[in-house]
């Protein structure tokens, strides 16, 4: 935004949310009291540089905050506010479309009470809430730790921090998270904060369950091959972040099969630019990389923007954006680096699909088993994902597969022989969240 | 039982609202999410087991909490705030008590 305003634009900024920051600096509503400090923790410094550069630019872009856009066709974008359907027109698109967290289906995931780690920090930060009771955090990547920590210090009861990764990858990993000390550091300080507390934290930790009726009452777990068993109210678990894709894909934009991020993204040269022209993506929407990142790839995608628009027409100004431009490249490849090494210090469960049980509801939606999935590969001979869910409705209800694909896609892998990149990728459609039917026949009217 | 608890901003003004034919209160700014899991432990029931549910991810990408209002609007819970008034159904009453509550 700032870049594009410093060079006499006036983008116009579509915000799902209703006030500016994203998920990670994500602001309270209004009569919210607690400081950033309290809020951001040590990263309260960039939460007030970025809400303090956001209501400077305020008046100079058009920002349309609490609207969904939920269709993305060639030049055009339809979208939702306040029930009213809209329609808005581009030549230029950068989509930052964000990550929510990866979550793989285990016993009771189903059950009140277990919510995804994002949840449990998004209730905090955004409404001072915790999840009551005995709680339990969960998984895999840095935000396990992150959550933890915050957690016990905003007085939420936890009692237990299950790290399904081991030691030997951390150790593994090492070099390649000594690329950015300052995040290791506080890593390593949230765990010896927990740790002095009293905090329990078991490392590879495998075959997560929870149980109950009407909610979550206890959590079984299994380490070198010991069965434990505690008594618990909530739990928060999540096994690193997954892109939200889905408008690029409705853009136009080519997918391609990501190793490291295990999924479909939209393919972006250095500098942000998709396969289809006038089209940018920045941010963890098109591959998971951090707050920090997301900032410079912004900067990235806006600068690649303005080359293809001819400006700044000066050509000393030009060159300065160009060598900018490089500099941004080069930062952005080094950091894929340290994600590198977070995967392979918090690697996703690579045998999950293997030891997931028949009866194991994977999709939440339609409330599919993964018996459901396997038998289709069986009976039917299924072999790609859109064919799945045109036989047994995974993925097919109102998430889309935002939840479950990855999980799918795991299984239908594992039964066929194929690899998760073989099966193909659900393919997205309008619109990509649910709205009311009225506001889609209102919007067709219109066109 | 409740899913959440309040932990901070509990000075803010007092909002009530109907849950399965119930007086409750919320606090203004609550999401309809944090007004009901502050009092009780579930927002729907699932369409095909009725197996209770909760919401999952709260920044409106599972689907995973859509409630019910009383004349029929589907209510996404975790990015709805609260308003004063609001009759708000969590699928806990069988539809014949409902229909006197």
């Amino acid at each position: 935004m700032q870049t594009l305003v410093e060079a006499g634009l006036r983008p116009l900024l579509i915000d799902e949310n209703r006030r500016a920051g994203g998920q990670i600096y994500r602001q309270p509503p209004p009569g919210f009291v607690r400081s950033k400090k309290v809020l951001y923790g040590f990263e309260a410094a960039k939460a007030e540089a970025l809400h303090g550069s956001f209501e400077q630019l305020r008046s100079k872009i058009d920002y349309r905050p609490d609207t969904l856009v939920w269709n993305c066709t060639p030049g055009q974008l339809d979208l939702l506010h306040a029930q009213r359907p809209a329609a808005q027109t581009y030549t230029h698109l950068i989509l930052c479309t964000g990550a929510l967290d990866r979550v793989m289906p285990f016993p009771g995931w189903t059950l009140p009470g277990v919510y995804t780690l994002g949840a449990a920090q998004v209730a905090l930060k955004a409404q001072g809430c915790v999840l009551d009771g005995r709680v339990v955090i969960a998984g895999s990547g840095p935000l396990l730790y992150l959550l933890a920590y915050q957690y016990a210090k905003a007085g939420a009861d936890v009692v237990a921090v299950l790290d399904t990764a081991r030691f030997g990858g951390k150790l593994r990993a090492l070099p390649a998270l000594l690329r950015q000390p300052v995040t290791l550091a506080k890593g390593l300080y949230f765990m010896a904060w927990l740790r002095a507390r009293g905090i329990a934290i078991f490392g590879g930790v495998e075959h997560i369950a929870a149980d109950g009726k009407q909610t979550l009452h206890s959590l079984r777990w299994t380490r070198k091959g010991k069965t434990t068993e505690i008594a618990c109210n909530a739990l928060a678990t999540g096994f690193g972040l997954r892109s939200e894709t889905q408008l690029a894909e409705l853009a136009g934009c080519r997918l391609v099969f990501d190793q490291l991020n295990q999924q479909w993204l939209p393919q972006r040269d250095d500098a942000g630019r998709s396969s289809v022209p006038g089209v940018y993506l920045a941010g963890d929407g098109s591959g998971i990389a951090g707050a920090d990142a997301a900032e410079l790839s912004g900067r990235a995608a806006a600068l690649a923007l303005l080359q293809d628009l001819g400006l700044p027409p000066n050509a000393a100004a030009k060159n300065a954006l160009a060598s900018e431009s490089r500099q941004l490249a080069h930062t952005l490849r080094r950091n894929l680096l340290f994600r590198q090494g977070l995967e392979t210090a918090f690697p996703t469960a690579v045998d999950w699909a293997r030891h997931c049980a028949d009866d194991l509801v994977v999709c939440r939606c339609e409330e599919i088993t993964a018996g459901q999935l396997r038998r289709s590969v069986q009976q039917e001979g299924s072999i790609e994902i859109n064919r799945l869910k045109a036989l047994t409705r995974v993925g097919m209800g109102r998430c889309q597969g935002r939840i479950c694909g990855a999980a799918a896609a795991e299984i239908l892998a594992h039964a066929t022989g194929l690899s998760v990149a073989e099966v193909g990728r659900l393919r997205v459609q309008a619109p990509v969240k649910p709205i009311p039917v009225s506001s889609a026949l209102m919007a067709q009217e219109q066109t | 039982m409740s899913l959440l608890k309040r932990v901070a901003e509990l000075e803010r003004q007092r909002v009530s609202f109907w849950l399965d034919g119930k007086a409750l209160n919320a606090l203004v700014g609550d999401s309809v999410l944090t007004a009901v899991l502050t009092h009780t432990d579930q927002l729907r029931r699932t369409e095909f087991s009725g197996a209770p549910r909760a919401g999952f991810c709260l920044i409106g990408c599972c689907q995973d909490c859509w409630m019910r209002s009383e004349d029929g609007v589907a209510v996404r819970a975790c990015t709805t705030e609260i308003e004063e008034g609001m009759r708000l159904l969590s699928g806990r009453m069988p539809a014949a008590e409902r229909e006197h509550a």
